[in-house]
């Protein structure tokens, strides 16, 4: 008898017999007005320093900006700008200029940005062979790049519209008369050029169709090292994007005059995309970032008035 | 055997005046049975001529499965394709295997196949049980004639109309029966009813004259005979036949019709005619069909997944009308898409066609919004809930060692929602065992036990009043009344002390009878004439125990037993029956000698539900004249002559006591009688019996009324019908909890108003409705009267003015037939609901089944069936909740019910701790369910409409397809099974809690609304707020601009962090499990999505390295991730304070109390807390206690202008 009585007593303290008995110690945190208040206080005294110093972070970065699309078509051709893209027989060179607004500390990034290009529709996106990508010709498995895949019984390298699509416009840039020496490697992922574009692979047959689409390829380069083509792939997440171009590793000083001189090869023209040069600097937190200062600042500054407002109407219902 | 054949030699239907005395001659006729209804044609003992039509009728074989092998797959799938969203399942699943589907099929179609199957095999496992019990049933055994007299056995199955059968002692009837002969010389019988309408006393049935011959198994040899007789129906009461045998034709009526379902009792053996098999037969027919139940929460699902399938078609369809407008006008622009070399879907040219084939890509893109999971989620966390049930110790009953069972975990949450109680009384509420336990002699009383309900509420009363000091101390200040209040109590606390006594049916106690002891009382030959009433005024028949020398009664009613018993014990044994005797061995002191007494059993005059008297008339040994008669009070008082109203006073006053503690009670009296007199009276009664015609039932009534008269008054007694363990407790509680106490029996109807007040169900001053029904022949008379009847008692509730009036209702079967009919039944129904107690009485398990069902329809609350015989299966069925007691009785109670439990008391826990648990488990886990795909489906939307409409998506095809299954699967389990708002301690201690259930207050539309509108919220904040911050610029100081990939996976890591944090702050309760499988997800999360970007890249694709190389290192990855996770809480955050605060609820403020510790440091409040938070209650004994004080009050107020000095004298 006491034995068993000894047994049971002892189940009874098992996590088991706890645990189907839904005893298990548990916690049970109440949301008491001494808690709302601390909680709401704690988030508002987080938030807004964190948002101040993320709204400095983005402050001390310089960025140019310079819309190049239609300064760079010449007079005549502004009616019909299309035409003026696709006729090979007309230069595309093109320069513009600026002034450095304020001191900018090597290295400066440059972008491309693009608009109104949607290089996340799922026909696009979908347009591509990894495979092909890292092991070359004689993989199968190009279907999935329709519509470009082979091109006169013979497979493209690299297949699908990505690819096929490649940006073409080339920016050099002249400080003082000199060439700004432009840094165009590393601005892929590392990851990108060791593991997912072979180093034996070439292209190969490449924008060799009727219907040309954007840059070609030096086909003696393997893509592991074609960096244009590797970022460009890296498919953007909206319509409006901006791509690694290179860096610019000299500061640039306050009032230098800048000249790019540009080839607009790149047809953004047909469906009224623009085109853009971006020339930045990086913080910790990468380019210029306002709206998450701003983010920040405001969540924390809501959450401190929620604490206020929210004592005093309970200091109020308490003095009924 | 030999027991029988001893009995045999008595011909108990001499003992009878009214129930079995039978005219000699047929004096109505046959029954002129023509015309449809009346088809059936019996050829007894030829079952040959059953073979073949026009008499083939249905076997005896039954079958109560819902399925068969063949219908299984095509009704089961059926029932399942039933639901709304296994059918939207169903055409994704198809829809999946065409290249038009964004995802692959197997993750569409796995899952549907899961669902389906796990749901399916419960359907299976259940209907499979029910197989074997069927098989059980129909391969029982029982005795046939074969032929030429020889009788066989066969199974039940195998039975024909037409046969003869031999049913033995303690046997249940394999089929309805006509009663040919019984072991006893004049062809009675007795059967117990326990499976047809839970009546324990025995009913007697008798053959016809003509057949009682054929008593031995030989006499069949060359029997024939044919019934004529009514269709196969359910009405358990009725039947009309003739029975044609010899060229001559005899009238059949219930009496001699055995149903199947009932046992033999008392009786060595009967032979019988089968009449109706199987499914015709009458308990077959009350059959009602097992329904598939679903709870109400489900129900409001299918809503809630219309809502979301019409958001799903609306946004399906914008987007497919957008990717056609962006097709035809854009899309020729878009040189670097190919828009000329495309196929179908693309195609420019055809933008209605790619229009359409993109809705479809939609519907199932966006498939989100609709979680199939959520159905995997629900049953998997019910399954663990049922688990829970059947595990909880404290539903455990020791003595049978059953536990609770939830035999379908489909109605989990429904427990928590529960409006209305329908109990059945016998082996529910009562164990079916009487006690004696008090007894009013000669004006004195005697008996110190107390009742259980007076010990029940003497507790209430005491530690109510402990409260209600502490708050009176203040208003009152007068120590006198508090004094007062306490003496009350003080008398019944008194009798705290309880010896049960280890006699079954006797927990008397009092030395001043006990022992032979009463010889010393005053009134010494007015006891002993009681104790001799008590031996020799009943039917029972004696049995020696061999055993222990001593011994047990047979008899109609346990009542009989107990007084038998008790009068045993008092030293007046029933020893022996004969033809015209009863022997009684009386012991008049401790020394124990014994004389045996022969009492001549001159005329017997039975109890009848009409008459609710018995009466013997005896010739002692001296040659004396006594009539004994027992019955109930307000008859016997009628009865009494003038100087036989010596005791009423006080034996009145007794009577009201034990009424009020819940006893049954009963008056004895006496009077002797002149030898002339008796002769004179007995002509007459013998001519009576004698008598032939429509009268005579009349005349025989009159004639004992005549000697029922002019009675002397000896005493009382008070028998407790034993109830359960538990049970005023637990129907206190439940009333406390808010829910509605129903009591449908097939007892008589004092019986169940004994219950009504041994259960508190009743009280003293409580104003009882009685609908009757007034005898006349035209339905429509009867109709209209009961229909007045309501009406005036509506109006009595109407015109009410005081606000603790409280009404009870009280029904009878016959009466109950008209109420239910269509048009009066709304009526009946408004008129029960505004009564705190219903009780129904004489109810066929048909009419239970039609009570319930007009209760649920009617006011579309929830209802819960609790039984344990066979006759509350249809009730158990038709309520919404079907609960069995696994006890002693057959199982079919069981096998039907939804849920089982040993003893009724179990049911306070299973409802006010499981049932609210699990009620709000589900339901805040379906809020959260629809909250999360919400704000995750809704952002592929979001996506769409900056990706061209295209179809799509952001995330990477594992993060979607490991959202449901993994990421955010267990925390919502893990509210699903484990949350508690408060402990089951608290639950019970609060069970006004429980009410959050019924009044539906966590799965009411605004509070779905409201998640909806939550997930709404965060969808747009985890897609915006990112948009907005990954724009176009660089993320890391290296540079790099966010890619696709890049974007998708910080607002899938927004995303897991948000929902995760938003169950988080919905739980209260956490143990480690919680922990481990919230804080776990996201740690899954990030452990996934480094070990996926680890793998070779033609595994994870754009998804390579994306944690380490790109996203860990970038700070704005992860003030990404705090920025969106705050603010898509702090809404939610800033609700829950607010309504915490400002309007809490009732668990909110008592969590507070118990965070504080308040509940141990200041007793005085946690008490106030709990009175608070009862219901106002009209029934159970806490109702009871606050009409008592409220008497009390006004007592004490009436006594207050003479501010005389109470003495507290006051002792009895």
């Amino acid at each position: 008898m006491t034995d068993t009585d000894r047994g049971t007593q002892r189940d009874r303290n098992s996590a088991f017999y706890l645990f189907t008995q839904q005893n298990l110690p548990a916690c049970k945190p109440v949301l008491t007005p001494e808690w709302v208040f601390m909680t709401f206080l704690f988030i508002g005294f987080i938030f807004i320093p964190v948002g101040l110093v993320t709204l400095r972070a983005s402050h001390s970065v310089v960025e140019i900006v310079e819309r190049y699309d239609i300064g760079c078509v010449p007079e005549p051709f502004r009616i019909n700008k299309v035409s003026y893209i696709q006729d090979d027989s007309i230069p595309k060179n093109c320069s513009l200029s600026f002034k450095v607004p304020k001191y900018m500390k090597a290295p400066i990034y440059i972008y491309y940005q693009l608009d109104n290009y949607y290089q996340n529709h799922r026909r696009y996106v979908k347009s591509r062979s990894d495979k092909q990508l890292l092991h070359g010709q004689n993989q199968h498995g190009i279907s999935s790049c329709q519509p470009v895949e082979v091109n006169n019984d013979r497979p493209i390298i690299p297949c699908g519209l990505i690819a096929w699509s490649l940006f073409n416009d080339t920016f050099t840039f002249i400080r003082n008369r000199a060439e700004l020496k432009v840094n165009r490697k590393n601005i892929a992922w590392k990851s990108d050029r060791e593991h997912k574009f072979g180093k034996n692979v070439y292209p190969f047959n490449f924008q060799n169709g009727t219907l040309i689409g954007g840059g070609k390829l030096n086909p003696r380069i393997p893509l592991s090292d074609q960096e244009d083509l590797i970022v460009w792939m890296r498919t953007s997440a909206l319509p409006s994007f901006r791509k690694l171009y290179g860096r610019i590793e000299k500061d640039l000083d306050v009032d230098d005059v800048v000249v790019v001189h540009l080839m607009n090869n790149y047809n953004t023209y047909s469906f009224g995309g623009k085109k853009k040069l971006v020339l930045s600097t990086t913080s910790w937190l990468g380019g210029k970032n306002d709206f998450l200062g701003l983010a920040y600042v405001f969540i924390g500054s809501s959450s401190v008035t929620i604490a206020v407002v929210f004592t005093l109407l309970h200091l109020l219902s308490h003095r009924h | 055997m030999t027991r029988g054949r001893i009995r045999a030699r008595l011909r108990l239907s001499h003992l009878y005046t009214f129930a079995c005395t039978r005219p000699e001659a047929t004096e109505e006729g046959p029954h002129s049975i023509e015309g449809p209804g009346y088809s059936r044609i019996v050829h007894c003992n030829q079952p040959l001529m059953h073979k073949k039509k026009p008499f083939k009728y249905r076997s005896n074989y039954i079958s109560t499965t819902k399925y068969n092998l063949f219908t299984f797959l095509p009704k089961a799938l059926y029932e399942q394709f039933h639901r709304v969203a296994n059918l939207y399942f169903l055409s994704a699943a198809i829809v999946s295997v065409t290249p038009l589907s964004p995802f692959s099929a197997v993750s569409m179609i796995a899952p549907l196949v899961f669902v389906v199957g796990l749901s399916m095999a419960k359907e299976a496992l259940e209907d499979w049980r029910r197989f074997m019990q069927d098989i059980k049933v129909n391969s029982r055994k029982v005795k046939f004639h074969k032929e030429e007299g020889v009788f066989d056995y066969k199974s039940w199955k195998k039975l024909q109309v037409g046969d003869v059968v031999k049913v033995e002692k303690d046997q249940f009837f394999p089929a309805d029966l006509l009663l040919l002969s019984s072991s006893y010389e004049d062809g009675i019988c007795y059967v117990e009813t326990m499976n047809l309408d839970g009546e324990t006393n025995l009913k007697v049935k008798r053959a016809l004259e003509v057949t009682l011959p054929l008593d031995e198994d030989a006499s069949f040899k060359n029997f024939t005979g044919k019934i004529k007789c009514e269709d196969p129906n359910p009405s358990l009461y009725t039947f009309i036949g003739n029975f044609e045998y010899d060229h001559e034709i005899y009238a059949l009526d219930p009496s001699q019709i055995l149903l199947r379902d009932s046992k033999l009792r008392n009786t060595a053996f009967v032979y019988g005619v089968v009449i109706f098999t199987g499914h015709d037969s009458k308990v077959m027919q009350n059959a009602t069909k097992s329904p598939s139940k679903r709870s109400r929460i489900e129900r409001k699902m299918d809503y809630i997944i219309y809502v979301l399938f019409s958001l799903l078609l609306v946004i399906s369809l914008v987007s497919s009308i957008g990717f056609a407008v962006k097709t035809k006008f854009d899309m020729p622009d878009w040189w670097y898409l190919q828009p000329q070399n495309t196929d179908d879907y693309y195609d420019p040219r055809k933008p209605v066609l790619s229009g359409v084939t993109h809705l479809i890509t939609a519907l199932m893109l966006y498939g989100y919004l609709i979680p199939i999971s959520l159905y995997v989620s629900i049953e998997v966390v019910k399954v663990l809930q049922a688990t829970f049930i059947n595990q909880d110790i404290q539903m455990y009953d020791e003595e049978t060692g059953n536990p609770a069972q939830a035999r379908t975990s489909n109605l989990n949450e429904e427990l928590g929602q529960v409006d209305t109680i329908l109990s059945d009384k016998t082996g529910t509420l009562t164990c079916n065992q009487m006690d004696f336990l008090k007894c009013s002699i000669a004006g004195t009383a005697y008996g110190m036990s107390s009742s259980e309900v007076e010990l029940a509420a003497a507790q209430q009363m005491a530690s109510d009043l402990e409260d209600q000091d502490v708050e009176r101390s203040t208003d009152f200040r007068q120590k006198g009344k508090q004094q007062e209040i306490e003496l009350e109590t003080v008398v019944i606390s008194e009798d705290e002390m309880v010896h049960k006594s280890p006699i079954k049916g006797f927990s008397f106690e009092d030395s001043r009878v006990m022992e032979g002891n009463w010889l010393n009382e005053p009134n010494a030959d007015v006891i002993m004439l009681f104790f001799r009433i008590l031996a020799i005024c009943h039917t029972a028949v004696p049995e020696l125990n061999e055993e222990t020398g001593s011994y047990t009664y047979e008899s109609e009613s346990p009542d009989e037993a107990a007084f038998l018993v008790a009068a045993r014990e008092f030293g007046f044994e029933f020893c022996k029956r004969t033809q015209s005797s009863v022997f009684v061995r009386e012991r008049y002191s401790a020394s124990g000698q014994t004389i045996e007494r022969e009492f001549k059993l001159l005329n017997m005059l039975e109890f009848t539900s009409k008459r609710k008297r018995m009466t013997v008339i005896v010739r002692d040994e001296d040659g004396q004249i006594l009539v004994l008669c027992k019955g109930a009070d307000s008859i016997i008082f009628d009865r009494l002559s003038k100087n036989g109203r010596l005791y009423e006073e006080d034996t009145t006053r007794h009577l009201n006591e034990y009424g009020e503690a819940g006893l049954r009670t009963l008056a004895l009296a006496y009077k002797r009688l002149g030898e002339s007199e008796y002769s004179a009276w007995n002509n007459e009664f013998q001519e009576a019996k004698t008598t032939i015609g429509p009268d005579r039932d009349l005349m025989l009534e009159n004639i004992a009324e005549m000697m029922e008269r002019d009675l002397i008054l000896v005493g009382a007694t008070a028998v407790e019908d034993k109830l359960q363990k538990g049970v005023p407790q637990c129907i206190d509680k439940l009333a406390q909890a808010g829910l509605k106490i129903w009591v449908l029996t097939g007892d008589k109807v004092e019986t169940a108003i004994n219950i009504g007040y041994a259960c508190s169900l009743l009280r003293q001053g409580m104003k009882q409705i009685c609908i009757t029904e007034i005898s006349s022949d035209a339905k429509e008379v009867v109709k209209e009267n009961i229909l007045l009847q309501m009406t005036n008692a509506s109006q009595m509730i109407k015109l009410e003015r005081d606000p603790h009036a409280a009404f009870a209702l009280i029904i009878d079967g016959k009466t109950l037939a008209y109420a239910l009919e269509d048009d009066v039944k709304q009526q009946f129904l408004v008129l029960a609901v505004q009564c705190a107690s219903v009780i129904c009485c004489r109810v066929s398990p048909k009419q239970k089944a039609l009570v319930t069902r007009l209760v649920k329809e009617g006011t579309g609350k929830t209802t819960l069936a609790i039984g344990d015989g066979a006759n509350d299966v249809g009730m158990i069925k038709e309520a919404d909740i079907g609960v069995g007691i696994s006890g002693v009785e057959g199982m079919q109670a069981v096998m039907a019910s939804d849920f089982s439990i040993a003893q009724f008391r179990f049911l306070e826990r299973l409802l006010v701790v499981h049932g609210h648990w699990c009620y709000k488990r589900i339901a805040q886990m379906v809020c959260y369910f629809f909250y999360k795909n919400i704000a995750f489906g809704l952002t592929l939307f979001y996506f769409e409409a900056f990706a061209g409409f295209s179809g799509q998506s952001i995330y990477d095809d594992w993060y979607m397809l490991l959202f449901n299954v993994l990421l955010t699967s267990l925390p919502v389990i893990s509210l699903g099974v484990f949350e508690q708002d408060v402990s089951s301690e608290v639950c019970l201690q609060f069970p006004a809690v429980y009410q959050q259930g019924p009044k539906n207050l966590f799965f009411d539309w605004y509070k779905i609304l409201g998640w909806m509108g939550n997930g709404l919220y965060s969808s747009l904040i985890i897609f915006f707020l990112n948009i907005i911050i990954f724009y176009d610029q660089a993320f890391r100081e290296e540079g790099q601009t966010a890619s696709m990939p890049a974007l998708g996976t910080t607002m899938f890591t927004c995303i897991i962090w948000a929902l995760n944090c938003q169950i988080a702050f919905t739980m209260s309760h956490f143990t480690w499990i919680q922990h481990l499988f919230i804080w776990g997800s996201i740690a899954t999360w990030y452990l996934f999505l480094f070990v996926y970007g680890r793998l070779s890249p033609s595994i994870s694709g754009n998804a390579y390295q994306i944690l380490v190389e790109a996203l860990a290192p970038a700070p704005i990855y992860w003030l990404a991730t705090l920025l969106v996770t705050i603010a898509c809480n702090l809404p939610y955050l800033a609700h829950i304070s607010y309504q915490r605060c400002f309007h809490p609820l009732d668990h909110h403020i008592i969590q507070e109390i118990k965070y504080y510790k308040k509940d141990v440091e200041d007793q005085r409040m946690w008490t106030r807390e709990r009175s608070r938070a009862r219901e106002r209650t009209m029934i159970g004994f806490s109702a009871r206690v606050d009409a008592k004080i409220r008497q009390l009050k006004g007592k004490l107020q009436r006594k207050q202008p003479s501010s005389e000095i109470h003495s507290p004298a006051r002792s009895s």
